[in-house]
């Protein structure tokens, strides 16, 4: 673990150098004692993959300061299984109409799409960072064979709750926006929504499964075509 | 409630308090004024909250009516305003009455104009905050810029005494700009030379610069970093892709990002970054963690010393 500066009222901690369930945890154990110990001292906090953005109000405290503070809160960490998060499980309709990078995927990863959309839905994935656009999570890490790099030319308007893979990451866009991940499905389910109770039905820690399901029950769950 | 009605919104006029903090846990970014001086400012000769909502008027072009006794002032970039057709001296408060017309048109000096109301604009803040950031749809009245026929609420507070900011004591827009770099995050991925290159080159702001980032170009700068994990990215911070060519992250900035940084500009001068015009040269001075807290120290110590002139 190390300490880094990143601005003037900015310390990033590093965690380790790759990602795994292990120093998510530890990141999730290091933002709670944190805020326990360091209070209004914090402004905001930002995990993500292997590190956490810790940001301070410089007129209630200096760098040294919080740089002590900082290891004081590192130093006793209270990492909780791994598998503790919430599991959540989000509905999506897997289908060409639906998830048109489906076959580019599948041609990818030498298997069929079938096999595109049963591997997607095989392993529990963990939000490991929320960030780019509200609402929207990293969810790590998608089977080598489903893997694939981003489009060379993003799309200018990807639609609210698709279901798409960059690399060996997945997520569900929670809003229109341009995007280059690899669409292969549709999730009716909100990701982002202020009317909701919570706002997003996920957070850094929580693991996720997909769930496929059929044209109708999409429409019926709200979905939009 | 009465307040103001926008009779032309200007190309891009948002309404700001001093950013949206807490919220990064949902992907929220921080908004807030891209000139905290001047906002500061604005705030402060109205005798104001210091996180009172004002109006952040981009390039100029605004026309508002009043519907209430009150008082106002104008802040940030030198712009032509009027009162009724008159002259109104900015960094100095002054009142307004119902059915008055107060414009604010293009500015000739820096960019972003501030308008301040007695009291600030009463806007039901959104997680915390009312700072609108479009493209998040957040804040502000609908989460937009100013439309024509919008309506700005606030209370009329009309100000018995009208106060002034000395013009020595004022931003000079024109002046050269160095931006102070506390050096951090993927620095260490830079090399000697190109650290010297960055740290001794100039560079021009492109037409590519918003409230999200500015780009800027110049000398290429490169990192040995091939590949890394998206991580959080702080206000200020200068973000090198592959190109070479820097971006400084302002205060829409995504939360999170994959590109290697080398380090962050200080608040105060992405301040004055954000008064310049594509085109205009910055270069950037390294400065460390220690020198950094002491000018903000130094900063918030002059602005509560600094007495406005009754006028």
């Amino acid at each position: 673990m190390r300490i880094e500066i990143a601005g003037q009222n900015a310390f990033i901690v590093y965690f380790a150098e790759q990602t795994s369930a292990a120093v998510s945890a530890q990141i999730q154990a290091a933002v709670d004692n944190i805020l326990a110990s360091m209070g209004e001292t914090i402004i905001d906090l930002v995990p993500s993959y292997a590190s956490l953005l810790v940001l301070f109000d410089l007129d209630r405290s200096d760098p040294f300061k919080v740089r002590q503070l900082l290891r004081a809160a590192l130093s006793n960490l209270d990492v909780v299984d791994a598998s503790a998060g919430n599991l959540v499980t989000l509905p999506v309709y897997y289908s060409l109409e639906s998830g048109p990078d489906l076959e580019l995927v599948a041609e990818r990863g030498g298997i069929n799409v079938e096999a595109v959309i049963e591997i997607h839905q095989q392993q529990e994935y963990r939000v490991y960072a929320i960030g780019f656009a509200p609402g929207f999570a990293y969810l790590g890490e998608v089977d080598e064979r489903i893997a694939a790099p981003r489009l060379s030319t993003p799309r200018q308007k990807v639609p609210r709750g698709a279901v798409a893979i960059a690399d060996r990451q997945t997520a569900v866009y929670p809003a229109v926006s341009p995007g280059g991940w690899n669409l292969i499905g549709l999730c009716p389910q909100r990701m982002f929504d202020l009317a909701a109770d919570p706002i997003m039905p996920v957070k850094v820690g929580d693991r996720i499964r997909f769930s496929a399901i059929d044209r109708e029950q999409f429409l019926a769950q709200g979905g939009e075509l | 409630m009465s307040g103001f009605s926008v009779r032309q919104p200007g190309l891009l006029s948002l309404l700001h308090d001093r950013g949206r903090y807490g919220a990064h846990k949902l992907g929220l970014t921080t908004g807030g004024p891209l000139d905290f001086i001047a906002f500061d400012w604005a705030n402060r000769l109205l005798g104001n909250d210091a996180n009172a909502t004002c109006l952040e008027v981009s390039f100029g072009g605004l026309a508002l009516q009043a519907e209430l006794d009150t008082s106002f002032v104008i802040t940030g970039a030198t712009a032509p305003c009027k009162l009724n057709g008159n002259p109104v001296e900015q960094w100095c408060s002054a009142s307004i009455k119902t059915g008055d017309l107060l414009e604010i048109g293009f500015a000739s000096c820096g960019t972003r104009v501030y308008l301040a109301v007695s009291g600030g604009f009463d806007i039901a803040p959104s997680f915390g905050s009312s700072s609108t950031v479009l493209r998040e749809k957040i804040g502000g009245l609908t989460g937009d810029k100013l439309q024509a026929g919008d309506h700005l609420p606030c209370t009329a507070r009309r100000l018995s005494q009208a106060y002034c900011l000395p013009e020595a004591e004022r931003p000079d827009y024109a002046a050269e700009v160095s931006l102070r770099v506390v050096p951090g995050y993927q620095q260490a991925a830079f090399n000697a030379t190109q650290q010297w290159r960055f740290f001794n080159s100039e560079y021009r702001l492109t037409d590519r610069c918003d409230r999200m980032g500015f780009r800027l170009e110049g000398e290429n700068v490169h990192s040995d970093i091939v590949g890394m994990l998206s991580e959080g990215i702080c206000h200020g911070a200068i973000q090198i892709p592959a190109d070479g060519q820097p971006i400084v992250l302002m205060n829409d900035r995504q939360t999170i990002g994959g590109y290697p940084k080398i380090g962050s500009v200080i608040p105060l001068d992405t301040s004055r970054l954000a008064q310049l015009s594509p085109g205009a040269g910055v270069c950037f001075e390294a400065i460390g963690i220690e020198q950094a807290h002491s000018i903000h120290t130094l900063a918030r110590a002059r602005f509560q010393r600094s007495q406005p002139q009754p006028c």
